[in-house]
């Protein structure tokens, strides 16, 4: 673009070759590996899950900005409202139907994101406002997660089955699918008055690399955190949210299970189930709705934290990552208003230092 | 159900009185705008506006008499900045943003009659029977009371123009709105 | 640096771009055959502009005064070359907005010949006061781009007590090396100055700072400054903003200036390399500041490079002497972060003045911008740790005051926040804007607190002469009541007299 009298080009004249999409892609690079693992795990239904969920997050999206008079395609190529829908299928089971998935979608982006502005200026997440939506009307379907299936293993359904399993739901004589998550059953287990000591010894079974009942996100705890830690090198996340988040659940969790092991989970457990490490490295790192300066991200991950743990242990769902961020979200403008840099030459107040010679 | 249909009808009730009650005895003076307005105005008492100064345009516009479009000179920006104060809606497509202007004396066409002269609120011409005036510009504020005045029409108004040190970076234009 | 270093000392606030500055850095100098003709601008200072003294027609020698400085923070202007004045007119400035500002026109008679010079062989000899008249004489002023009257500052170091004197050899922009090529060049010229001023403002120490991207300059200083120890060279990590001056004190000395106050005031002052040098010819050697070294690089400069100009060249005619590839798709006067973007190539060189680039199609590419996603990378890069999003979010809303609020004023406009925004946002653009918008703002409040004081000395006037008017009418009313009175007592006094 020239410099010209109506068009005058202001420094700086060089920019980083970095950009919206770029950030997205990498979110979504470091997210695949997770989401593949639990394709395998799920199967065919978890596929077309997640194909639903993303394909109607980006029709949202689109309505919306027909609606607005603007463009669809540029702002679709940015790749947020596929990360949105690619999260929400990450938090959902893996063979809900597919109607949940439609609507968890659109109400994503287009309720959560679009009506506040669009990019950039939205409260909430819009994933977890999607998730917790779906949550509470439809808590028979969101809270039916099964036991892992792998692809190509036997009583695993196909390709066309598994299509059917999605749009019609489970068939009568499919055997042996259904199972709880370990939250649910530990909270159920406690609520019966059975301790933990005893009912973990015949929880559902867990593989130590994350096969257990859960959402793709909880099953594949470990891939979900190297992720993680691979967006930190790539620099598009700080270690600040992911490390208060973690150690909000579990320094709680680790306390209270010295103090009384039969009522309280343990802080190994609580990290790798649930959405926590989903929640702590893609979820409360949303660059939208947390706040701007590391020591506020700190005070918001940590808050994450501790009412994810409040929630999972006290509170009547069993699990809390979403309602936790989503409060924590509420706070973020007020974090950002008391947490600020300490700006050169100013004490943290913002008056002007003394001269020191 | 009937007690809870009263209850909570009385308790409406109740709030609704205690506002209304409120609003009537701890109710704030409206006073006070009509200093902040009149210092908004430009405050170079050129009665463009129908009223004898602007203490009294100020006053109008307190009580809710004048439209926030009054003042030519203040131009769109002021209306903007009334409106914005008073709380009341305008549609100021219609108000034409010239911009800052100024006065301008085309010296081959003045015959020296002195009546802009004596119509400047700020004293901005000077110059004398028989001899051509001119424009202090430091003093002008555009209030254009003097164009209409003269005979022979050597008086303009011209937008200030432009210099190195007062040129202002435009606010970038969002690509896509 | 090793890698420990690079780890542990890298600040954390600013950005390292790509460099762009070999293989001009490394070019050996060049000097530009004198131009026919160079328009030497009046105003190439922070300060009043300077006053013509010569007259369209007269010979000039290279050097001769051409406009004396105007009021206490002024500079002079002298001949690049000798020969005649033909015009005093306008040219365009270098300037985003294209306007013109007043200029000397010279026709350079091509010999070159200066004029008298008073050479100094001892200037620690000579009395502060001095040097500092030298310094303003020769018309040096900061040549890193601030552009403040070097003798001015040196008063202001005097008075406050400076103890430290902390020469900036940064020179932190991508593509630029002017600085890097005085170093390696002239160091001798550098370290000269640097130690005139330590007399001149009575500093005991100087702190060279030069990022570690210059081995060779580092080198060549160093070897320099070897007998001198109170000149003491100091690498700095190559970091941008690095030569800012706040920024470099705060490396050097572990100092902040506070906000809203001066570097004097916690015991430094700041100069630049070149003008170190321009110092040490003005002292030693008598010759004013009519030339300097200026970095012609960009990908559409064919042989980029540094160039020894005189002052009021064209910039057309110096791109022209390095080569141009293609058309330029954009001219930038001082580096990309934050240097000015020009309308044309016919601009003359000013004092000020440390690179000229011609960025060729790819360079020019301005990324469409998109919307804030709030990730704030801008705040991990502000060197004054601000919140750049919030104030851009505020002045795009057209809340002046909020972005006052968030401390705008404090920023330095050095473009690290929109050179790390992922959705290149033209933020400082949004600032400069909303600066401009305020001093407007603050202007239009002055003006109309004086059309009030006006208008109410107007009335004042009216009712005074009103009052005179009544006063005099009243005086004449009484005059001739009291004439009547007396006509009519003399009447009435007569008629007894007169019988007969």
């Amino acid at each position: 673009m020239n410099h010209s009298l109506d068009t005058p080009v202001a420094a700086p004249h060089t920019t980083t070759a970095n950009s919206a999409g770029r950030v997205m892609a990498s979110v979504m690079a470091a997210l695949a590996p997770a989401t593949l693992f639990g394709f395998w795990l799920y199967g065919w239904p978890a596929v077309y899950l997640w194909l639903i969920t993303v394909g109607f997050a980006m029709l949202g999206e689109a309505f919306c900005l027909r609606l607005m008079g603007r463009q669809a395609a540029p702002v679709l190529f940015d790749g947020s409202a596929v990360l949105t829908g690619w999260l929400l299928a990450v938090s959902l089971p893996p063979w809900a139907p597919w109607w949940i998935g439609a609507f968890g979608g659109l109400f994503a982006t287009v309720l959560g994101k679009q009506v506040f502005g669009g990019l950039g200026q939205n409260l909430f997440n819009p994933a977890m406002v999607a998730r917790v939506a779906l949550l509470i009307s439809f808590p028979l379907q969101m809270t039916a997660w099964v036991a892992p299936l792998p692809l190509f293993s036997a009583g695993a359904p196909g390709i066309i089955d598994g299509l059917r399993i999605t749009l019609k739901g489970v068939p009568a004589g499919f055997d042996g699918f259904a199972s709880a998550s370990l939250l649910g059953f530990a909270k159920t287990e406690l609520s019966r008055g059975l301790d933990l000591l005893q009912s973990l010894l015949h929880a559902p079974a867990q593989a130590w690399y994350g096969s257990r009942a859960g959402s793709l996100g909880e099953t594949a705890a470990w891939l979900i955190a190297g992720g993680g830690v691979a967006m930190m090198f790539l620099r598009v996340i700080t270690w600040h949210i992911p490390f208060a988040m973690l150690a909000g659940i579990a320094v709680p969790a680790a306390i209270l299970h010295a103090v009384d092991p039969a009522r309280y989970l343990d802080a190994g457990t609580q990290l790798l189930s649930g959405g926590a490490m989903l929640g702590a490295f893609f979820i409360a790192t949303d660059y939208v709705t947390s706040p701007n300066t590391p020591r506020g991200q700190l005070i918001f991950g940590a808050g994450c934290g501790l009412l994810t743990w409040v929630i999972r242990t006290w509170a009547g769902y069993p699990e809390g990552v979403a309602f936790a961020v989503l409060l924590m979200n509420s706070l973020t403008p007020i974090i950002d208003s008391y947490v600020k840099p300490r700006i050169y030459g100013r004490d943290r107040k913002g008056a002007a230092l003394e001269p020191v010679k | 159900m009937l007690v809870a249909v009263g209850s909570l009808a009385v308790l409406g009730l109740a709030l609704g009185g205690l506002l209304g009650t409120a609003a009537r005895y701890l109710a704030v003076e409206e006073n006070p705008i009509e200093g902040e307005l009149k210092e908004m105005l430009p405050g170079s008492q050129c009665g463009q506006c129908g009223y004898v100064g602007c203490g009294q345009a100020a006053a109008a516009l307190a009580r809710g008499e004048a439209a926030v479009t009054l003042c030519p000179p203040g131009g769109r920006a002021l209306a903007e900045a009334l409106a914005a104060r008073l709380g009341v809606k305008v549609d100021l497509s219609a108000v034409a943003d010239t911009g800052p202007q100024l006065a301008l004396v085309a010296e081959e066409i003045c015959i020296g009659c002195c009546r802009c002269l004596k119509a400047c609120p700020t004293d901005a011409i000077v110059g004398a029977a028989k001899q051509i005036h001119n424009v202090i510009r430091e003093a002008c504020t555009g209030c254009a009371a003097c164009i209409d005045r003269c005979p022979t029409e050597a008086m303009s108004l011209v937008p200030v123009p432009v210099s190195l040190q007062h040129w202002i970076w435009p606010k970038p234009v969002l690509a896509a709105a | 640096m090793g890698i420990f270093d690079h780890i542990f000392k890298q600040p954390r606030w600013g950005v390292h771009p790509e460099d762009h500055k070999r293989p001009a850095a490394d070019v050996s100098l060049r000097t530009l055959p004198p131009p026919a003709r160079l328009y030497m601008p009046l105003h190439q200072h922070v300060g009043g502009a300077a006053r013509p003294i010569v007259l369209v027609g007269q010979k000039v020698l290279k050097g001769q005064l051409l406009a004396e400085a105007q009021g206490n923070i002024s500079a002079p202007i002298h001949a690049p070359v000798s020969g005649t004045v033909t015009a005093i007119g306008e040219v365009t400035a270098p300037h985003p907005s294209g306007l013109g500002f007043a200029a000397i026109t010279l026709d350079s008679d091509f010999a070159g010949r200066w004029i008298e010079t008073a050479r100094v062989d001892d200037p620690f000899a000579l009395d502060p006061a001095e040097i500092v008249r030298l310094t303003a004489a020769a018309g040096v002023v900061g040549l890193g781009g601030a552009t403040f009257p070097a003798a001015v500052k040196f008063v202001l170091g005097k008075r406050l007590a400076v103890k430290s004197l902390i020469v900036n050899g940064g020179e932190c922009e991508p593509y630029l090396s002017s600085d890097d090529r005085i170093m390696r060049d002239c160091a001798d010229q550098v370290v000269d100055g640097a130690r005139i001023v330590m007399h001149a403002i009575g500093a005991i120490e100087a702190l060279v700072g030069i990022e570690d991207n210059k081995p060779e300059a580092i080198a060549a200083m160093r070897i320099a400054a070897a007998p001198f120890p109170e000149v003491k060279i100091r690498p700095v990590p190559a970091r941008y903003p690095m030569g800012s001056d706040k920024q470099l004190i705060q490396t050097l000395t572990g100092k902040e200036v506070p906000a809203d106050a001066r570097a004097a005031e916690v015991g430094v002052l700041v100069h630049n390399v070149s003008t170190c040098a321009a110092v040490h010819k003005a002292v030693r050697l008598g010759q004013p500041l009519v030339e300097r070294i200026v970095t012609i690089n960009g990908g559409a400069v064919a042989n980029p490079g540094n160039i020894f100009a005189p002052l009021g060249t064209l910039v057309e005619e110096l791109l022209a002497f390095c080569g141009l590839r293609d058309t330029p798709s954009r001219l930038i006067l001082g580096g990309p972060m934050m240097g000015t973007p020009l309308l044309h190539g016919r601009i003359p060189l000013v004092k000020g003045a440390s690179g000229i680039l011609a960025f060729d199609a790819r360079e020019a590419i301005v990324p469409e911008a998109g919307p804030c996603i709030r990730c704030g990378g801008c705040t991990r890069a502000c060197p004054m740790g601000l919140l750049p999003l919030e104030m851009a979010t505020r002045i795009r809303a057209g809340d002046l005051d909020g972005a006052v609020g968030f401390h705008l004023t404090d920023c330095i406009a050095c473009g690290c926040c929109a050179y790390v925004c992922p959705s290149h946002i033209p933020l400082v653009q949004y600032f400069s804007h909303a600066k401009g918008e305020l001093s407007a703002r603050e202007r239009a409040r002055l003006r109309t607190d004086a059309a009030k004081r006006l208008a109410e000395a107007r009335i004042v006037r009216l009712e005074r002469e009103a009052k005179e008017k009544a006063a005099i009418a009243a005086r004449r009313k009484a005059e001739r009541k009291a004439a009547k009175a007396a006509a009519a007592a003399a009447t009435a006094a007569q008629p007894e007299g007169e019988t007969a």
